[in-house]
């Protein structure tokens, strides 16, 4: 390449540089636009010109959604159904990859077969028989009615057995000869090895269960029984035409899964990558 | 190396004892009941005398059905290429920043895709308000005539995919980003030494090695939209809900708004095979191409 051809190649590359950052900014500014929203007060929430900061800044909005609405009982139910999705999941779904990956027993084809073939199930289609096993349960309304029909995630088990059929088999065999049981050998060799996994695994499960919206808007029809991510769209009376108030709801809503993005970013990207079926 | 295969079954039925009774309560058995409860009356609790194929019949007079599976159709045409180009898009200026600015613009881009439903719901009703909305500045601006977006049906359909596709291009960015990641460097030095223009490069180098990733990405899209139901409902509330039904809305409207639970379960095994349907040539498709690790 020559200079004059480098030069005119550069000055592109910058241009489609600046280009990529502007979008990216407008791309975001609806969520800026609703956090500076419900910092204004009342009167310049609905000024008729735009103005991008708050002439005087202000937390009223904040302080009537945590007093004036159940957010406090939204917030506990959505992280005790979300620990309790997250945990569950990861748990059951890290014993099944483990014997699927490296034991061998009679009916191991059957069930990955099922296993795989469940990846295909829309689960939103299972609603109306969700709806009903769980009124028959007497789970209607309980935390444990809205955890269980959201136990359905094949992939956290299909990358599990990813990740463990690529563990060296001398490890495996040296820990046999030391008479280890299989549990020692899960417990101390195989979730040890792929730590990684779990966190990015438990963080994204996390975030599945909390940003879940059909099926704990069908289990629940008791306001203090609400998760976050329902209870803000289901009570208009109580903020009546006060945008402000549900956009400040909206930012408490969305606040722990942006932080919980932001701050473990990589391994978030890693487990959406990987639940492809795309090693990162 | 001994093995004790007796004694290595039992270890592995006691490890995946947890996972089959879960997924036999949740997942086996109200698959089995979706298709039993289509035969019948019920309504959405308690039983009901089987019918025979009556609540399948009825299907293709139904005006709601008709609408509804319209929608679905529509909506998935408004989606998955549109998202599909414009993650193609975002994915490519990424990928030629580095370092901070990187991981600042991924992020800016992947936000949505992290947030809750309702949230964009607020997010989005608030920014495309017909009085108060931002976006309505851009109507005035143009001379155009402000629209109460989400209450006119010609809009709100494609409002909501636009919504939608905001909202859910971050995962296929990633997807996309991993793709032009696993493409060697050497291939691109290549081509600029035959002082290949932009264009070229894109078009000879980069697009036929990402197309694996394209076709998955195309075809999770097209099986997530196909399920759509929250942004629709959502956006719905105070609208117009039964021009804007679609097919999960539609099973919701009829068991849990009509109370009839064998007519909606009808619904859900249509949607259902037709996913199954999408999945397995997919599937197909996949192993055509060489798989999905390539």
């Amino acid at each position: 390449m020559n200079a004059a051809n480098a030069r005119r190649f550069n000055a592109a590359g910058a241009a489609i540089t600046a280009i990529t950052v502007i979008c990216a900014m407008i791309w975001a500014f609806p969520i800026y636009w609703g956090i500076v929203s419900s910092l204004k007060p009342d009167d310049e929430v609905v000024r008729s010109y735009i103005e991008l900061w708050p002439d005087t800044l202000t937390f009223e909005h904040y302080i009537f959604a945590l007093t004036q609405t159940q957010i406090g009982y939204w917030y506990v139910n959505s992280i005790a159904t979300a620990i309790g999705v997250t945990v569950l999941t990861v748990g059951t779904s890290v014993f099944a990859g483990y014997a699927i990956s490296q034991l061998r027993f009679p009916l191991r084809r059957p069930l990955w077969w099922l296993i795989l073939a469940s990846f295909m199930v829309p689960t939103q289609v299972l609603i109306i028989n969700h709806f009903v096993l769980m009124a028959n349960m007497g789970l209607l309304n309980t935390w444990a009615g809205i955890i269980l029909p959201q136990l359905i995630h094949p992939v956290v088990i299909i990358v599990y057995k990813q990740f463990f059929d690529q563990v060296p088999h001398d490890f495996r065999e040296a820990a046999i000869m030391d008479n280890a049981s299989e549990w020692r050998i899960l417990f101390k060799v195989y979730i040890p090895m792929n730590w990684g996994v779990t966190t990015a695994l438990s963080i994204v499960t996390f975030i599945w269960a909390w940003n879940a919206f059909l099926w704990p808007f069908l289990a629940v029809t008791k306001t203090d029984m609400m998760t976050i991510t329902v209870g803000i769209t289901q009570t208009n009376d109580s903020f009546g035409v006060y945008y402000a108030s549900e956009l400040a709801a909206a930012v408490l809503a969305g606040l722990p899964v942006a932080l919980a993005y932001l701050l473990f970013q990589r391994r978030v990207t890693e487990a959406i990558t990987l639940s492809a079926g795309i090693k990162g | 190396m001994i093995r004790n295969p007796g004694k290595e079954a039992l270890v592995a039925y006691l490890l995946i004892a947890p996972f089959v009774a879960v997924y036999a309560l949740i997942f086996i058995y109200p698959t089995v009941q979706m298709f039993l409860l289509s035969f019948t009356d019920a309504g959405l609790i308690g039983g009901g005398d089987f019918v025979g194929l009556d609540n399948y019949e009825r299907l293709p007079r139904d005006r709601r059905f008709d609408t509804a599976f319209w929608n679905t159709a529509y909506f998935v045409l408004l989606t998955v290429i549109p998202g599909t180009v414009v993650a193609l898009g975002i994915s490519l200026g990424v990928t030629r920043l580095s370092g901070r600015l990187q991981a600042l613009v991924l992020a800016l881009f992947f936000l949505p895709y992290i947030l809750p439903v309702s949230v964009v719901y607020r997010l989005w009703d608030w920014t495309l308000n017909f009085q108060f909305g931002i976006a309505m500045h851009l109507f005035d601006f143009f001379g155009m005539d402000r629209v109460p977006i989400f209450k006119v049906t010609a809009w709100f359909m494609p409002a909501v995919a636009f919504v939608t596709v905001w909202w859910t291009c971050g995962f296929s960015v990633l997807l996309f980003l991993a793709g032009l990641r696993a493409i060697p460097r050497e291939i691109y030095e290549a081509a600029s030494l035959d002082n290949a223009t932009r264009w070229t490069t894109f078009r000879k180098v980069t697009w036929p090695l990402l197309w694996p990733v394209t076709s998955l990405v195309l075809t999770i899209q097209l099986i997530v939209q196909l399920k759509i139901f929250d942004q629709v409902y959502l956006f719905s509330t105070g609208g117009r809900p039964n021009d804007n039904l679609v097919m999960v809305y539609y099973i919701f409207q009829r068991a849990f708004q009509s109370d009839q639970g064998g007519r909606a379960a009808a619904v859900a095994v249509v949607l259902f095979i037709m996913v199954i349907i999408v999945s397995v040539l997919n599937f197909q498709l996949m192993r055509l191409s060489g798989g999905r690790n390539r």
